[in-house]
């Protein structure tokens, strides 16, 4: 925060979309002005030229111009339009991560923000991150609906309890920014803040040296698979398994039972670990048990982190904030009915 | 011309038997059907709705003055933001003009000696009183802190408050709005006065016909949602809850669903009345009449199809975003297409700069800044960043406040030598609605700069770099203050010392003008015959010029 002006107008621009949407906002800016311009201007010099003379005068009678109601529908039709699609273009943008992002985990909770990193660090509040890398969160909550915002990335999104989202950033230029829950999530809301360190990659190296994380969430989610809670007894990947093979499964497309298919992101494996029998895949019964009230968050990140090691070779995210395919909803919707193992 | 009703503006009604003297007891109020009683009935009470409401929104300002939580608990900010939000939306700003000033004048502009259903107009004034009452002692009790869009699952599962009891109150007093609604309508499709045809109705009466289409198809949706949240606080079943099975983003979809339309509640009538002060008091018939009419109805249509643009980083899918966000564009042609034609209505007019139209011009400026920012929140990429921050406050205040409470007060002063029969002192309206306007641009304009910079809302405490410009905004939100708080006075003061109001006096031809100050009862001695267009200001108005300018020219003298 190095800006000493007695009163700053615009905050820092630190990632690879700042730019972008300060560009949006100076647009904005201008329409404004040249829309409101000429109003304010005819308004004060008709109020002048056109001020009562004479005691209730009848001035000449103007019923409209057919002329100039479509004028002044059809270039503020065309004037938003490109509003809209400018403001598109970057919207795609600030939620389509590019395919290389490194991934960090992240949890709200009433009223803090708890990072995992792959390399094992764990964070509350604060998060390192080297400058010029493509970072993507996935976020998840433990409690209520948060939301993440950096204001120097000008970025944002919800992170909503029951499902992952997504969010990504490249910053641009060291230093620390302000990170704030902009959800209102209870009593200490406005304490929910933390800090962005984004630090150059020497740097960035040092801390991660300097803070060698526990074990990863791999590392973890392995643990929970194989040992803890058992998950490899079907899903070891044997041709007589009951549980499906989940080696090269992530970002694929799976058939549901009951037609329907879905792509198997973070949220599908979520969902399955948590709601089993929501989105059973063809060929196999609906015998898994749901693992809801069993894991943390944490830990499901470290499963989901886990299979998705499995799958070497796929991409990222194909898609952005929790931005669902349309068949892939259907299955979800049916979720409550049919997970009745909560107690 | 024998047109029945036309001018006298020499008459003082203030002797002879009028709705406000006919009858004095407590009864002859409690149990009136008049719809002019149950408008000033609703008139105190929406107004000690607003005292309180400004008195959480000064707490507000007075803690945000420094960076730190220091004035208030951060559990007790919480409370009072969330009701100075619940006070002020569905107990002033969604009853404000329709059930106060649509009410009084509603049937007189038509020229009905009532709204069609007169017991029915006093059920939804009960109706609110319940569902204040019930409010209020939720308040006393403890007060809610899930803020006003009780999202969930906070205020389903987390918050200890009294959302069950609060959210008990603002359903039932849905149905006080329905009625208005359902009441309006009735109103105006079968108790015109002879003569007076769909595009001879005020423009004031058309945006009331919009808001109530709103209040009939739009309230249901909220009542529903509130009925669901109680289900699942009570019962546990999983309806918006992920935990217990359900969706939170459906509760922001239903609650929206209603709450984006009720935007416009909280606006069209106060754009009806700046037709009618722009038209009245440039004594021009309004440019463009049927657009301004039926924008009014494209904003009540379109406003049901945009409640999506309150979800682009909810998680909600970005193709759905895009459909809202082209949605939200569309809808502010219908606004703009009004600012043009009250601008253009000032062409060649013989303007005059009393009270009232003070407020029209102001609510102008401000709608202009308050609809330009709607547009910075629809445009997709500067949402995510402008979203849950004070551009948002700063945005939606120069909607509600700049829009509806500047053009109740414009209205207010516009019609109140016709409610009461008494003159205010225009010398201090002319002073209050200065200080109204620079003071709500001191306290609003800033928090626009804060939204840009980051600072999110509903935050007791925030980070000292954002504290010059708070310090701006509650230095006007004091200005602000006292221009809101004069009008109590003068106003009142009026009504004991204030010169008895002639019937017409701006000599205007609307039929509310052409009946005594205050009206009778049945409104109107004879019941009128309308001959003359809308906002004809000519000869074929039948107003009494020539007696008029006689008495202008001796009170000049």
């Amino acid at each position: 925060m190095q800006d000493t002006s007695f009163v700053q107008l615009f905050p820092e621009q630190a990632s690879t979309v700042a730019w972008q949407v300060d560009a949006l906002y100076g647009y904005l800016i201008l329409v404004s002005l040249v829309f409101s311009i000429p109003i304010i201007v005819a308004m004060f010099y008709f109020s002048i030229r056109y001020r009562e003379r004479e005691k209730y005068a009848t001035p000449r009678e103007i019923h409209g111009s057919m002329v100039l109601e479509t004028l002044w529908s059809i270039i503020p039709f065309f004037v938003s339009m490109s509003v809209f699609i400018t403001g598109a273009i970057v919207y795609f943008n600030q939620y389509t991560p590019p395919d290389d992002s490194m991934d960090i985990y992240v949890v709200g909770k009433q009223w803090m923000w708890k990072f995992q990193h792959q390399t094992g660090q764990r964070e509350i509040n604060d998060l390192h991150v080297p400058v010029g890398r493509n970072v993507r969160l996935v976020m998840t909550t433990e409690d209520v609906i948060h939301s993440f915002y950096v204001p120097a990335f000008r970025t944002k999104a919800d992170v909503v309890p029951g499902r992952y989202t997504y969010a990504w950033f490249n910053a641009t230029k060291p230093g620390k920014y302000h990170l704030f829950c902009t959800e209102y999530c209870g009593l200490n809301h406005s304490g929910m803040i933390g800090t962005v360190y984004v630090m150059s990659p020497g740097d960035y190296d040092n801390w991660l040296s300097g803070n060698a994380g526990s074990e990863t969430p791999v590392q973890v989610g392995k643990d929970l698979f194989e040992n803890k809670l058992g998950c490899a007894s079907c899903h070891a990947g044997g041709p007589q398994q009951r549980g499906a093979k989940l080696e090269g499964l992530f970002n694929t497309e799976v058939h549901l039972v009951g037609g329907g298919t879905a792509i198997a992101d973070e949220d599908y494996i979520r969902n399955s670990i948590l709601n089993p029998a929501s989105q059973v895949v063809e060929g196999y019964q609906p015998i898994m048990p749901t693992f809801k009230g069993q894991v943390t968050e944490e830990q499901l990140n470290g499963l989901v982190a886990y299979i998705k090691s499995l799958s070497p070779n796929a991409a990222a995210a194909p898609a952005a904030p929790a931005a669902k395919k349309p068949d892939e909803k259907a299955p979800e919707a049916k979720a409550p009915e049919k997970a009745p193992a909560k107690k | 011309m024998e047109t029945v009703g036309a001018i006298e503006t020499g008459s003082y009604g203030s002797a002879k038997l009028n709705y406000l003297n006919n009858g004095s007891t407590l009864r002859s109020w409690l149990l009136t059907k008049d719809h002019k009683r149950i408008a000033i009935m609703y008139l105190i009470s929406v107004s000690v709705f607003f005292l309180m409401g400004g008195l959480y929104a000064a707490t507000i300002r007075l803690e945000l003055l420094t960076p730190a939580s220091d004035l208030l608990e951060t559990g007790t900010y919480n409370k009072v933001f969330t009701q100075h939000g619940i006070l002020m939306v569905f107990f002033f700003l969604i009853p404000s003009i329709p059930a106060v000033l649509g009410n009084f004048l509603i049937p007189i502009m038509i020229g009905a000696k009532d709204l069609a259903l007169p017991r029915i107009n006093l059920l939804s004034l009960y109706i609110y009183w319940i569902g204040g009452a019930i409010t209020l002692w939720a308040l006393m009790q403890g007060g809610v802190d899930t803020g006003w869009t009780f999202y969930t699952p906070y205020s389903t599962t987390f918050s200890n408050t009294y959302v069950l009891a609060v959210g008990v109150g603002i359903f039932i007093n849905g149905f006080s709005s329905i009625l208005t609604g359902v009441n309006f309508l009735v109103t105006i499709h079968t108790m015109r006065a002879p003569g007076m045809t769909w595009f001879r109705l005020p423009l004031f009466v058309w945006a009331h016909y919009a808001v109530s289409l709103i209040f009939v198809l739009g309230t249901p949706v909220v009542a529903i949602t509130l009925l669901l949240v109680a289900i699942e606080r009570v019962a546990h079943v999983g309806i918006f809850d992920p935990a217990l099975g359900g969706d939170p983003i459906l509760f922001q979809h239903m609650f929206w669903f209603y709450s984006h339309p009720a935007v416009y509640i909280m606006v069209l009538p106060g754009m009806g009345i700046v037709s009618e002060l722009i038209a009245n008091f440039a004594r021009k018939r309004i440019f463009g009449y049927e657009f301004v009419a039926f924008s009014s109805i494209g904003l009540a249509v379109f406003g049901f199809l945009v409640w999506g643009h309150h979800l682009f980083v909810s998680g909600q899918s970005m193709y759905a975003s895009l459909v809202f966000s082209f949605l939200t564009m569309v809808v502010a042609i219908p606004s703009a297409i009004k600012m043009f034609n009250w601008t253009a209505t000032l062409y060649q007019g013989s303007i005059s700069f009393d009270t009232p139209m003070l407020y029209g011009l102001s609510f102008m400026g401000l709608f202009l800044i308050g609809g330009f920012t709607g547009l910075y929140l629809g445009a997709l990429g500067l949402d995510v960043h402008l979203t849950d921050t004070y551009f948002v406050i700063g945005h939606f205040h120069y909607v509600m406040v700049g829009g509806q409470v500047i053009a109740y007060l414009g209205g207010l002063h516009y019609w109140w030598p016709k409610i009461t029969g008494k003159m205010y002192s225009e010398f201090w309206g002319r002073v209050s609605v200065m200080l109204i306007f620079v003071g709500f641009n001191l306290t609003f304009f800033p928090q626009l700069i804060l939204g840009y910079l980051g600072m999110p809302r509903r935050y007791a405490a925030y980070p000292p770099e954002f504290q010059v410009l708070n310090i701006f905004s509650t230095a006007g939100a004091s200005v602000l203050g006292v221009g809101l708080t004069m009008p109590l006075f003068y106003l009142i003061h009026s009504l004991i010392k204030g010169k008895p109001a002639p019937a017409n006096p701006w000599l205007l031809p609307g039929l509310e003008w052409r009946t005594s100050s205050p009206p009778p009862t049945e409104n109107f001695d004879e019941p009128p015959v309308v001959t003359w267009e809308v906002y004809d200001f000519g000869d074929e108005s039948g107003l009494d010029f020539e007696t008029a300018k006689r008495e202008a020219a001796a009170v000049n003298a």
